[in-house]
């Protein structure tokens, strides 16, 4: 097999029982890099001596016994949104084009600890404020499934580097299906985790009621152990939940027997592409096959979720991103009379169209008189529809659904109407409001060959029933070499 | 109903978001609040009487720890960062007149 088809978990096994070096594998992925990275545009940063360096350390810690976990010597990408001590952090955002944080993610960190090189920052939308990667100040990602095409966003920078060979597993954030999303346009697996489960310490907040790190891997095995190493308590996020239960890799067993699967009617309504629907109802009759009590029935309240999100997103962003005044980091405009000009021109010259639109609309939302009818009423608003899951959760497992109601469009299709860009996140985002975990996984491919994505969300703490859902799918498909090439 | 968006909106909102808008940007940001304000308008379909807004989806409490001091001085690293900076300090321009 060539070292680049490898998973993540088949490359450390390959490192540890020393039939490759983890500087191996840093060469083979800048060899895959210097082919594709040109046209793909998958990066923010790369840093080839940084990652060599570090993966000769982790070789002789491995050697020495001292890293024996299943992702030491693993090249990874991350997210240009988790801070990367000494590592240009931007945001893809040109207020931060220079920044160089002093301290690392503690999700990154983790991922450090268990031995993994880290190979660079990936590109994704401005403040992931987006969903296709096209309103990066440093240009849009390609997918490469088909460079014609957007890899989706917020982080499709780290699922099109999965997809392409360019790293083995990448990290990201979803705030509102942005994970899930791009996972699903670039065929691979990308995972979004119960609210608190990964310390949100170091990565530059959106929506902080909302933002998860996540996973992006080529396989499910992959996102287990990626999920495993980076889920932790940490007392610098207060919202982080001290759990007994992170030992993810146990529930990759092959059996869905009498598991229970409901499938929201109101997710195969109207504007969901009928390849789509196709493939993912494949799906759940595979899940069926396998043993799975697979029944419709109505979720509701789906149609009032992305008005409600954008809402609370926008409220809360706007209020993150008062941080960006061009005092203590980032850019500063030039030639100011005063503090006011100042913060005035730094910002407006600084942040870009997407992230300025969203920023006066939460302002907006906040602002005294229209506090309680559009910002109160949107967190009522979200209390019904964590009614609404929970409802669900007491008669279902597992639910399934599409990701998106399309797969990759075609780039430059989607900015031009913002609030069609917002409708395609209607499955992904009512996941964040209630806090629950999803997983997005590939289901096979549309009639141009680009790939759907199949979404199974759990509730609350439950994403050992998840990942076992999503193992015993992958299987029975075939594993992720036969999900990706499906035609 | 439709929303429509003032001068005098744009102008408040602007500066509470600490935003400068082109005559440009302004026009288009009338128009892009005001579709999106319809939007969310649907959510006033929803009966809320009652229902407590969630701002925490997960029960949270308090999380309390001893006041002390636990990171070292990273005054270099930190103003490295800096757009400007004199004797240890961030500068800024006046304040006042």
């Amino acid at each position: 097999m060539k070292l680049t088809d490898m998973t993540a978990v088949e490359l450390g096994t390959a490192i540890r029982e020393r039939h490759v070096t983890a500087m191996e594998a840093v060469e083979a992925v800048f060899a895959v890099i210097q082919e594709r990275e040109a046209q793909l545009h998958c990066f923010v940063t790369l840093d080839r001596e940084g990652a060599l360096r570090r993966a000769q350390e982790v070789q002789k810690q491995i050697e020495a016994g001292k890293l024996n976990g299943p992702l030491a010597g693993v090249p990874a990408g991350i997210k240009d949104n988790l801070c990367t001590r000494g590592m240009r952090t931007t945001c893809a955002s040109r207020i931060l084009e220079n920044f160089v944080p002093s301290y690392t993610a503690q999700s990154v960190a983790r991922l450090e600890q268990a031995g993994a090189v880290l190979i660079g920052k990936t590109n994704m939308d401005e403040f992931a404020m987006g969903s296709t990667t096209e309103t990066s100040a440093w240009g849009p990602t390609k997918n490469p499934r088909n460079p014609a095409h957007v890899p989706g966003g917020s982080s499709g920078g780290s699922a099109a580097a999965v997809a392409a060979g360019e790293c083995f597993m990448a990290l990201g954030s979803d705030t509102g299906g942005s994970v899930r999303q791009p996972a699903s346009f670039c065929g691979v697996v990308g995972m979004k985790p119960t609210y608190g489960t990964v310390s949100r310490y170091g990565l530059i907040a959106y929506g902080s009621s909302l933002d998860q790190v996540g996973p992006l891997c080529r396989d499910v095995r992959d996102c287990a152990a990626l999920l495993e190493v980076i889920a932790s308590h940490d007392p610098k996020d207060s919202t982080t939940v001290l759990r007994r239960d992170t030992d993810f890799t146990a529930a990759l067993q092959d059996d869905v027997e009498g598991m229970r699967i409901g499938i929201p009617r109101d997710y195969f309504a109207e504007g969901l592409a009928a390849d789509v629907r196709e493939r993912v109802l494949a799906a759940a009759q595979v899940l069926r096959e396998r043993g799975a009590v697979v029944e419709e029935f109505d979720l509701s309240l789906v149609e009032y979720a992305v008005p409600a999100y954008y809402t609370i997103a926008a409220a809360e962003a706007s209020s993150n991103l008062e941080r960006f005044d061009g005092i203590k980091y980032g850019y500063r405009a030039r030639d100011c009379q005063d503090l006011h000009q100042m913060y005035k021109k730094t910002r407006s010259e600084g942040f870009g169209e997407e992230v300025k639109r969203r920023i006066m609309l939460g302002s907006f939302v906040l602002s005294s008189g229209y506090y309680d009818a559009y910002y109160l009423k949107a967190l009522r608003v979200k209390a019904l529809i964590r009614q609404a899951f929970d409802a669900a959760f007491a008669d279902y497992d597992v639910i399934l659904g599409p990701v998106a109601p399309t797969t990759a469009p075609l780039l430059g299709e989607s900015l031009q109407d913002p609030l069609k860009m917002y409708l395609g996140d209607i499955y992904t985002i009512a996941v964040n409001l209630a806090g629950l975990p999803a997983i997005s996984l590939p289901c096979g491919t549309d009639r141009h060959g680009l790939p759907v994505g199949l979404q199974l969300i759990g509730n609350r703490f439950e994403e050992k029933k998840l990942l076992r859902s999503a193992f015993a799918y992958e299987k029975a498909a075939g594993g992720f070499r036969n999900c990706r090439e499906v035609d | 109903m439709a929303h429509s968006i003032t001068d005098e909106t744009i102008e408040y909102v602007g500066i509470l978001a600490q935003l400068e808008l082109s005559p440009e940007e302004k026009k288009q940001a009338r128009q892009d609040m005001g579709r999106m304000l319809d939007y969310i308008d649907q959510l006033k379909e929803l009966d809320t009487e009652g229902v407590e807004p969630l701002s925490h989806v997960l029960s949270v409490e308090n999380v309390m720890r001893e006041d002390v001091v636990t990171n070292g001085d990273m005054r270099e690293a930190l103003l490295a960062n800096a757009p400007e900076e004199k004797d240890g300090m961030f500068t800024a321009p006046r304040t006042f007149g």
